[in-house]
């Protein structure tokens, strides 16, 4: 079983690495959205502080929710995800190395080049260790939660809208206790509450979406 | 195996609906080892979500297919290590070689085997040669070739074929219909649907499906 959740984690990591154009897309987006956002605004640093939480956070959001349509799709249209639903292997534990590949790939980059968009919006370097963390917390479970989001949709065609609709309510409370968690680094008090109940969210969500994810595929690949 | 333990499949009143339109219902089959089965009928019929039902991706809406014995929704494990399926869609990742695309189809069965076990089978598909050759660089008969590679690779009990011929040029029919009789005198079973003209030169059974106006 161990040895299976292997073999799709490489399979997905070596699939997205020979064609990186699409690898590199949720990162120049994350960047470029944050970057235009002292364009746009009086560029004074209390200004950029104020508002860095939320920037940063909704647009690492967004960068996670575009690239949630690579989860699955190729492997639906392939035919793929019907052998990997025929493995004598859990599917579960299968779903679970798909996710992980996804976040490796889409969460991770973002969660390490965030404390330069940090830096760029004169965020206090406590703040910016916070901003790391509740990112580290937070962006697998926006993996996780927009995986059982992508296994429903996956089969409608645009599914596009119906994804962010179904995906978008669920993300709010990370989105909130994720920015939150950095504005209150800001006023020097402890983050220990919000970086928790990220923490708790993310155990929830290991456990309980890769069976939510299993199931949901199997729904779509009845139809 | 002795007479008194149960087909290899059974399939027991088995109804389909797509679409508000009644596929087929009340059929009943099974497949005892070392049989060949085909499915026929017109296109529409239903022969593509019967199979897919025999493989437990689609659930019917009613009956229930057994396994030795078994529901199939409880005993997935010991099923899908037993049988392959291989439906329309190719399966073959393009920025993926002729190898690891075969590896990616192995590891998904949790076989794993030396290169030297899997170039055989390459060549008997006549794909030799082909080894580190990107999957977009394939036509489509030969993405079916690399399939009919894993086919023969996996060592399944159970072939479920949804129309195998598709692409394949005379010398692929000929090694398909090979590879049936060879996997049938091993012991094997085999469903599948054709539109092709398949000669097997051995007992075969139908099971039609018409179009139920």
């Amino acid at each position: 079983m161990g040895k299976a959740f292997y073999h799709v984690l490489m399979r997905d990591i070596r699939l997205a690495l020979r064609s990186s154009h699409e690898l590199a897309n949720p990162l120049i987006f994350f960047v470029l959205v944050v970057s235009l956002f002292p364009l746009a605004v009086t560029p004074t640093p209390e200004a950029l502080r104020a508002m860095a939480p939320g920037v940063i956070w909704v647009s690492a959001l967004l960068a996670v929710l575009l690239s949630l349509d690579r989860l699955f799709k190729q492997d639906y249209e392939d035919g793929s995800l019907d052998q990997l639903m025929l493995s004598p292997n859990p599917l579960m534990v299968l779903v679970l190395a798909k996710v992980l590949a996804h976040w490796l790939l889409t969460g991770l980059p973002l969660v390490l080049i965030a404390p330069l968009l940090g830096m760029f919006l004169a965020l206090p370097s406590a703040a910016n260790e916070v901003l790391v963390y509740s990112l580290l917390l937070g962006t697998p479970v926006l993996s996780l939660i927009g995986a059982i989001g992508v296994s429903l949709t996956v089969a409608v065609n645009r599914g596009g809208v119906l994804l962010s609709l179904i995906v978008l309510p669920l993300y709010i409370p990370i989105l909130i206790f994720g920015a939150n968690a950095v504005d209150v680094a800001m006023s020097d008090m402890s983050v220990r509450g919000q970086l928790l109940f990220l923490a708790a969210v993310l155990a929830l969500s290991i456990s309980l979406a890769p069976l939510a994810i299993a199931v949901a595929l199997r729904i779509t690949a009845s139809r | 195996m002795s007479d008194t333990s149960p087909p290899l499949l059974e399939i027991n009143d088995l109804e389909c609906i797509r679409d508000d339109r009644e596929l087929f219902s009340g059929l009943t089959f099974s497949l005892g080892q070392a049989e060949v089965l085909q499915i026929e009928g017109p296109n529409g019929s239903g022969k593509t979500s019967l199979l897919r039902i025999v493989c437990g991706l689609r659930l019917p809406d009613k009956g229930g297919v057994h396994w030795c014995g078994e529901d199939i929704r409880g005993n997935r494990e010991d099923y899908y290590a037993r049988m392959v399926y291989l439906g329309h869609l190719p399966c073959i990742k393009g920025d993926l070689s002729v190898m690891e695309n075969i590896r990616v189809l192995l590891d998904t069965r949790s076989m794993t085997l030396p290169d030297s076990d899997i170039e055989p089978a390459l060549y008997k598909v006549g794909l030799a040669g082909f080894e580190d050759v990107a999957g977009k660089a394939l036509s489509s008969g030969q993405r079916r070739r690399v399939l009919l590679a894993f086919l023969d690779l996996a060592q399944a009990d159970l072939w479920v074929l949804d129309e195998p011929l598709t692409a394949l040029d005379v010398q692929g029919v000929a090694l398909m219909e090979q590879m049936i009789l060879e996997h049938r005198e091993q012991g094997g079973s085999v469903i599948f649907t054709t539109h092709h003209g398949m000669q097997l030169d051995c007992d075969m059974r139908s099971v039609r499906l018409g179009r139920v106006s």
